[in-house]
């Protein structure tokens, strides 16, 4: 009796426990729509197939002309502080005199995006890396603010926060006591839309178009063409770091 | 009480006494100051480095110049225990606990300013964690702790008898371990390719032999003020030693500098950092040449070896802390200079126009906050070796003959 009793129980069990598996599995399914739509460009794995980069033409650039650096700043909520030697800036105009011909070129100076970054190798705790893509980057979440960075980049590429931040914007995280420097709009080449780097848009919009952005390992794109038929040259090209960006007619 | 030549015995040691009003105001006024550098600390990390002089051009200043200084001289300030333990010199024997405690002090002092100057201090457990192997940073965080950890295992084979027979190996692998600490040290700078002032391999044995002459300088200060000026034993030959040592030193750092600038002169289109330096760099030019060779090289050599001042121990106390004091301006001139002068981005171009100061000198104007974090390190480490003299046997009282 007590035998048959534990029988209808266990069946009992049983069927609980396979409408309860169903009802999961359903659930589970559910989710899976709910949480996971088809991958995007934003989930594809970053890879070493493509390397991010830019053309700049100095012949292009005119001088007086802050449209990149104004874009720069627009699109990462950088506000100077009216001290300039603490200031960040993650793209400055410069203007160069050849000192053989005279001749005067003016011309946007940002992170150089290096194949072997001095920031990257002298990082105590590997907050300075380089993407597989070739866009080198601040972990803002490991960076301690030491500074070595700084002293390492040949092209003073970095800044250091100085103060307090508010109103960031959520694409560009920055704060107080790290240290940052162009990341060549990574949130937009991770949209997968097409957009190009705030700097070079604004370029283009200008009439300019002084900053082609693009694949450097595709070599149907532009970009790729015009570094293989143009005479392009790198800064401290006697660094050997392969920079990815690239300047003509300096 | 100076000890006669040839010992042969063990020594005796003991705690210094530390109850008069005058200790007590020392520990008063090193804890003073060590509140005022926290203080500095914890108004830069809350306000932000605008507070300080350091800016995107001078990105390292006052707390790296004193937070080098003090572990390249703690590096040093091994000499005795080496002396002692390593190369068998016995006149040194009693003398090589002060020198293992003033190293690991002044490590510290020194750690501790460059820790509070971080941007991020709170993520210090992060550079405890986190190792990017390239960076000669990640490396100096294992070589400043072992130093820290062999100093201390050196100082227990001196104190503990049973321990004694390790007293050889261990202070070998610290004689080893600091040189490399200090090679590690000087790369920090040498490895940076992208500055005229350093990428110079040669910048490794100069802080090595910088290390040697500060160490020298700051264990001749330590050892005539906890020693001479409490009536313990300190021996002639001894301080002969160190005066002899001090003066080699001193050349030898001396030698480097000479080198090292000669090649950078040399060099096809590196003129320009040397003009800054030696001639055009206001400030640094003249620290340069005035801090760092005249009164911190050139003049201590001169009261270490001129026949009326050699034979005093305070004109000896003055070489000394000029030695100190030249190595700070040296240190000051690397750091600051080296940073000051402009990167060649450009070569065979002038830059007449950049918002980022491109192309012309940093100026640098340390504030108050900066030198109050530098002072509290260096009471830090002043504070470590009176506490220590008081807590454990590091001063010998006297002499027990066989």
């Amino acid at each position: 009796m007590a035998g048959a009793h534990k029988s209808l129980a266990d069946r009992s069990r049983r069927r609980f426990l396979a409408k309860a598996g169903v009802a999961a599995a359903g659930l589970a399914a559910g989710m899976r729509f709910i949480d996971f739509p088809h991958a995007n460009a934003a989930s594809d794995p970053v890879t070493g197939a493509r390397r991010w980069g830019m053309l700049i033409d100095a012949d292009k650039c005119a001088r007086g002309c802050n449209a990149c650096v104004t874009a720069c700043n627009d699109e990462h909520g950088i506000q100077g502080q009216g001290r300039p030697e603490t200031d960040a800036q993650w793209i400055r105009k410069v203007t160069l005199r050849d000192n053989a011909t005279g001749r005067e070129t003016s011309l946007p100076l940002m992170c150089q995006h290096c194949e072997h970054p001095p920031c990257v190798d002298v990082c105590p705790t590997g907050a300075s890396f380089r993407r597989a893509d070739g866009i080198v980057l601040v972990d803002k979440h490991s960076c301690i603010g030491c500074r070595y960075c700084m002293l390492a980049c040949p092209y003073k590429a970095r800044s250091f926060v100085h103060e307090e931040l508010t109103d960031q914007k959520p694409w560009s995280p920055r704060g107080k006591g790290t240290v940052e420097s162009c990341n060549l709009c990574v949130h937009r080449i991770d949209e997968g839309s097409g957009r190009i780097p705030a700097c070079a848009e604004a370029c283009a919009r200008e009439g300019h178009k002084a900053i082609l952005f693009g694949d450097m390992n595709n070599p149907t794109s532009t970009l790729a063409k015009e570094l293989a038929d143009d005479d392009s040259q790198e800064l401290r090209a006697d660094l050997g770091l392969n920079t990815g960006i690239r300047y003509e007619d300096l | 009480m100076a000890m006669t030549d040839n010992i042969t015995g063990y020594t005796d040691f003991s705690v210094i006494e530390g109850r008069g009003a005058g200790f007590y105001t020392l520990l008063a006024a090193l804890a003073a100051i060590i509140a005022a550098g926290l203080w500095a600390a914890h108004t830069m990390e809350t306000e932000g480095h605008h507070v300080t002089g350091m800016t995107n051009q001078i990105v390292w200043g006052i707390p790296h110049v004193f937070a080098v200084f003090l572990i390249v001289t703690a590096s040093g300030a091994l000499n005795v225990a080496s002396l002692s333990s390593v190369m068998g010199q016995k006149i040194y024997a009693p003398y090589a606990r002060l020198s293992a405690l003033l190293a690991i002090a002044l490590l510290l002092g020194g750690l501790a300013i460059i820790t509070l100057d971080l941007g991020r201090p709170d993520r210090l457990m992060v550079a405890l964690t986190h190792f990017n192997m390239t960076s000669v940073f990640a490396w100096n965080v294992f070589f400043y702790s072992g130093f820290v950890a062999l100093g201390a295992l050196y100082l227990w084979t001196l104190m503990e008898r049973r321990m004694n027979p390790l007293t050889k190996p261990v202070g070998a692998l610290l004689l080893i371990w600091r040189l490399t600490l200090t090679t590690a040290t000087g790369l920090i700078f040498g490895v940076l390719v992208a500055r005229e002032a350093y990428d110079a391999a040669i910048m490794a044995p100069m802080f090595i032999a910088m290390s040697l002459s500060f160490g020298t300088a700051a264990y001749i200060v330590a050892s005539l003020a906890a020693l001479d000026c409490t009536g313990r034993p300190l021996d002639d030959a001894v301080v002969n030693g160190l005066r002899r040592m001090l003066a080699i030193f001193v050349t030898v750092v001396l030698y480097f500098v000479i080198v090292f600038h000669a090649v950078k002169l040399y060099g096809g289109g590196l003129q320009g950092f040397e003009r800054f330096l030696l001639e055009e760099g206001g400030a640094i030019t003249t620290l340069f040449w005035i801090g760092q060779i005249a009164a911190g090289s050139l003049l201590p050599l001169a009261l270490l070896t001129w026949k009326r001042t050699a034979p005093s121990r305070v004109w000896l106390a003055a070489a000394a802390g000029l030695v100190l004091a030249g190595g700070l301006a040296q240190v000051y001139v690397i750091i600051i200079g080296g940073q000051a002068y402009p990167l060649r981005i450009f070569p065979g171009r002038e830059v007449i126009e950049s918002t980022f100061y491109d192309g012309v000198v940093a100026q640098y104007h340390p504030s108050l906050v900066e030198f109050l974090l530098a002072f509290g390190g260096v009471a830090l480490s002043l504070l470590i070796v009176v506490l220590g003299m008081k807590v454990l046997q590091f001063l010998p009282r006297t002499r027990v003959a066989d």
